[in-house]
């Protein structure tokens, strides 16, 4: 791996007596301290088959459940394991439409990726903004911010999510763009609290003093010192985001079931709960839980490793 | 000679990530009672660590591998956990450089310092608050009886110092350890309490321990000065001796470096290279990669003590005339 | 004579703290008021001529380190202005300044605290430049590795994290940093108080060496009396936010006029004086919040009369061409005896 010292080293590379710290050794050490909790490995594992399945939906998947033509009444409510119309094994099952249960859930845990990730991203970008102009200009700027911030964390999530979808109305944009307005404000939270804490330290001040442009000091100098902690609510965020939508379609109010998401499949099955179908509802409930829980763990062993109080 | 604090072969390790590191290495000194001691050192010469160590408030990964404090000649290594605690406070107590250290915020001055004198001695509530005045007191802190209705906030950065030296004082110990307790305050600030603390030890004859940077401050305080560097005493004597005489290079490289002592606008002689780090200390002396004097023999041997008459731990110590 | 490179004038610096709608509706149920105001420099003028290294002297909350920060473009001044060539350095409300120069450079105490944790050195030392164009590619590489052998490393290190150095070296590269800026002015802000005392002569060495070389003009904010009469030209005693005496560093460490010099000397303890030799000066500082009427020194002061509760003492040149802010030096205290005699 000593090769990967020097490669990074950019446009003022010269060889130094003892090795730069560059970016891959960085990364190398997060992984050293990352992999000691074994249910971490395990967690982060998960998520990156779930990616797999979800995105590779296409390719992995025995059946296009998008696809009204491939869909065979006979094939509805065949039990896990049954053979079906199409020649192959129905793990989990088929649905009332006599859909692959297994490639409804790869193609509703992209979806539900899909959504929570770019969800997580656009609040992310917008609680950075948010965050980083209220701590850097303080004053009424950040008194006018914050206290927005702070009404709307008061507020439950699901709340506002459902009052604006229910305004917008159903869609994949629609649903991203509710969420993204119940989420910013915890990115924004964050952002500030950790930025106030920089904005105080003296090379904030040395690059004003320089003096440097207002968004050079923002970006490149305040940005990167308050990432880690962002990191952590990102993780976390993204997880309630695929949560929320799950909660929205499974009320009803978010996607219809021509595209399925987990929410929309279990909100589909909950109506055979108390028949013996349950597999219905139950598979796509169990996905959805193992998602938000390896992402939560994974985002849990990010936070412990990036804690400065831990002795390094 | 029995001091009032008597410490041999003390030694302190850190098990680090990256290995051991011996943090105070054979650290022998001692101090009779009414003496002060100036422990100094630069950044990462062990010289808070020793007083630490004195104390057994040394937490993991750290560990006092060995040696002994004998405080009146009782050996505090030797002591359980709790019997330690018993002392802590009574016979030995210790002076943060940050007063908060032992100051609870939300807590009055005179109840936190009754509730010190209550720890370890049986008398009733009145009985103890009149003790905490008697020592507010005694550390010239003017009005004390209003002091100790005021919260530590309320008290200015000095005045906390001299309430966080009273209540060391509570009960009369035979030892302070005071770990760079003036450095956080301002010079006129800092004057004061070194008047005061120099009348103490000469009143109450408690023996102190004064771990400092500052040569300054400890030439017009201490009785004697041991200098550390890397983890170990590199020459200890009276502080007229080692001020005015330096046997070893470092502190000979120390003292010579104050600006007061030369020209203004002169360069002044400097120690070249930085403090060593802990984990990878040259081989032999220590102090040989900055030494002007060192040879050979520096870079294998470890100096040995020269205890002809002052301690010195190097291999061409300066004479003295 | 001509005109001096920085023109502090009439500088005055208030931080107030509104309190919140809440508080202030409380207040006027109450009748109190909670606005807090901290009178961190009243009325400081100062001119240093090009090449001069002006000490500024003064235990906390005397507003040294604010002034450096006015000076430095990062607050705004109450009242008054500062001037570099006769040009204002910032403009703009607080919090929203406009530094308009780059010829004013800082340095700041902390030097693990003054350098940006995640970028390496040579990006620290050369954004500066490169944005103002006072250097470009392949030039600025040149120029960083040129400037880090300046300071006494190795060009190679430009490519390191802050963190591998220790707080010697570190101090080294926010000199580095600030010279990129070919700066007319440096403001050195307690720039080697956190530095081991060994370390400590290295950098004094070396900003002694760059004045020469590079014909400086430095604001040299310390607390400690031995480093500022070594590296100081001329010396500005402050306390309670003013300038309390002026002089030559010769003249000043010589004989000190003001009774608070005179005090805060014979309260530092030096090498060898031998045990409490000193004298600690009485009483505490007062809180720049509530400063007391007239002479802020006044309660502290063994000489104080009636005049010095009543009435401020300005900064007078006095006859010996040195100034100096004690009604002692001008016209006495008012006070029926005089206790001390005062110089002729």
């Amino acid at each position: 791996m000593s090769d990967t010292a020097t490669t990074t080293g950019g446009t003022l590379a010269v060889p130094s007596a003892a090795p730069a710290e560059t970016r891959a050794t960085r990364l190398r050490n997060f992984w050293s301290d990352y992999r000691r909790s074994p249910v971490a490995v395990v967690s982060l594992a998960v998520i990156v088959v779930l990616l797999f399945v979800s995105f590779g939906a296409p390719l992995v998947s025995p059946q296009d459940p998008y696809d009204m033509a491939a869909l065979d009444w006979m094939d509805a409510f065949l039990g896990p394991g049954t053979v079906g119309s199409g020649g192959y094994v129905h793990v989990l099952g088929t649905d009332n439409a006599g859909r692959d249960m297994l490639s409804a859930i790869f193609y509703g845990l992209r979806t539900s990726f899909v959504i929570g990730l770019s969800a997580g991203a656009l609040a992310l970008t917008i609680g950075i903004c948010v965050g980083l102009t209220a701590a850097y200009f303080g004053g009424r700027i950040e008194a006018l911010l914050m206290r927005i911030v702070d009404l709307q964390l008061s507020m439950p999530a699901i709340l506002l999510a459902l009052v604006l979808v229910a305004v917008l109305g159903q869609g994949i944009g629609q649903i991203v763009l509710a969420l993204v307005v119940a989420q910013y404000a915890y990115f924004a939270r964050t952002t500030h609290g950790a930025a106030t804490v920089e904005r105080g330290k003296d090379y904030i001040e040395a690059a004003r003093s320089t003096p440097l442009p207002t968004r050079r000091v923002l970006f490149r100098h305040l940005l990167p010192n308050v990432m880690p902690p962002l990191i952590v609510v990102a993780t976390v965020q993204v997880a309630s985001a695929i949560a929320l939508e799950a909660t929205l379609s499974f009320l009803g109010v978010g996607l219809p079931l021509t595209e399925p998401s987990l929410g929309s499949m279990i909100s589909n099955g909950f109506k055979y709960i108390h028949t013996d179908r349950y597999w219905l509802s139950i598979y796509p409930g169990i996905f959805l839980m193992i998602t938000v829980v390896a992402i939560n763990l994974v985002g849990d062993q990010v936070r412990t490793v990036l804690d400065p109080r831990r002795s390094r | 000679m029995t001091g009032a604090l008597e410490v041999r072969g003390l030694t302190t390790r850190f098990e680090t990530r990256a290995g051991p590191v011996t943090a105070v290495n054979d650290v022998s000194f001692s101090v009779a009672p009414g003496r002060i001691m100036g422990l100094v050192g630069e950044s990462g010469s062990g010289k808070s660590v020793t007083g630490f160590s004195i104390l057994g408030l040394i937490e993991e990964p750290g560990r006092v591998t060995g040696g002994s404090v004998l405080v009146e000649g009782q050996d505090l290594r030797a002591l359980k956990p709790d019997q330690m605690r018993r002392m802590r406070g009574r016979k030995v107590s210790m002076v943060f450089q940050d007063p908060m250290m032992t100051l609870n915020p939300v807590l009055r001055v005179g109840d936190q310092m009754s509730m010190a004198v209550r720890v370890h001695e049986k008398m009733s509530k009145r009985a103890a608050w009149d003790r905490a005045r008697e020592a507010l007191e005694i550390v010239g802190i003017p009005a004390p009886a209003e002091r100790l209705k005021a919260y530590p906030h309320q008290l200015s950065g000095g005045m906390r110092q001299r309430v966080a030296i009273a209540t060391a004082l509570l009960h009369r110990p035979a030892v302070i350890i005071a770990d760079e307790p003036t450095t956080a305050l301002d010079v006129s600030i800092q004057g004061q309490i070194l008047a005061e603390v120099r009348r103490l030890a000469d009143e109450t004859g408690t023996a102190i321990v004064w771990v400092t940077h500052d040569l300054a401050v400890v030439s017009s305080l201490a009785d004697d000065i041991c200098v550390m560097y890397a983890g170990r005493i590199v020459e200890s004597g009276t502080s007229e001796q080692v001020i005015t005489a330096p046997r070893h290079p470092y502190t000979k490289g120390l003292i010579e470096s104050v600006p007061s002592l030369h020209e203004p606008g002169r360069k002044l002689p400097q120690i070249p290279g930085s403090t060593p780090q802990l984990l990878n200390l040259p081989t032999g002396c220590p102090f040989r990669p900055r030494c002007p004097r060192a040879t050979d023999i520096c870079a294998t041997e470890p100096p040995r003590l020269d205890t002809d008459g002052r301690h010195v731990l190097c291999h061409h110590p300066l004479e003295t005339t | 004579m001509t005109e001096p490179l920085l023109q502090i004038d009439a500088v005055s610096k208030r931080f107030s703290r509104r309190p919140g709608l809440l508080t202030r509706g409380l207040d006027r149920l109450t009748g109190t008021d909670s606005a807090v105001t901290v009178h961190a420099l009243t009325d400081v003028s100062l001119d240093v001529p090009r090449g001069e290294v002006m000490g500024i002297v003064g235990e906390s909350g005397c507003g040294k380190s604010t002034l450096g920060r006015i000076v430095s473009g990062i607050y705004a001044p109450t009242d008054g202005e500062v001037k570099l060539d006769g040009k204002p350095v910032a403009q703009g409300p607080d919090g929203n300044v406009q530094k308009l120069t780059t010829r004013v450079q800082m340095i700041h105490q902390d030097p693990f605290a003054s350098l940006n944790p995640r970028m390496k050195v040579g990006e620290t030392i050369a954004e500066g430049p490169r944005l103002h164009g006072l250097m470009t590619g392949e030039e600025a590489r040149q120029r960083v590795r040129q400037l880090l052998r300046q300071v006494g490393l190795e060009g190679a290190y430009a490519n390191r994290l802050p963190h591998q150095f220790s707080g010697g070296q570190r101090q080294r590269i926010a000199i580095a940093r600030a010279l990129a800026m070919e700066p007319e002015l440096l403001v050195l802000d307690e720039a080697v108080a956190s530095l081991d005392v060994s370390i400590q002569a290295q950098v004094l060495n070396l900003f002694m060496d760059l004045r020469r070389e590079l014909d400086l003009t430095a604001l040299f904010i310390s607390h400690d009396l031995s480093v500022v009469r070594h590296v100081c030209d001329r010396v500005a005693i402050m306390y309670l936010g003013r300038v309390v005496e002026l002089a030559t560093a010769e003249e000043l460490y010589a004989r000190p006029m003001h009774p608070y010099t005179e005090a805060l000397f014979a309260s530092v303890p030096t090498l060898g004086t031998g045990r409490a030799a000193f004298k600690p000066i009485k009483g505490e500082i007062p809180s720049p919040i509530d400063p007391p009427p007239g002479c802020a020194f006044h309660p502290r002061c063994p000489f104080a009369g009636p005049r010095c509760r009543a009435e401020v003492p300005r900064l007078k040149p006095s006859p010996q061409g040195r100034s100096v802010a004690c009604h002692l030096h001008d016209g006495g205290t008012g006070s029926e005896e005089t206790p001390r005699e005062v110089a002729a």
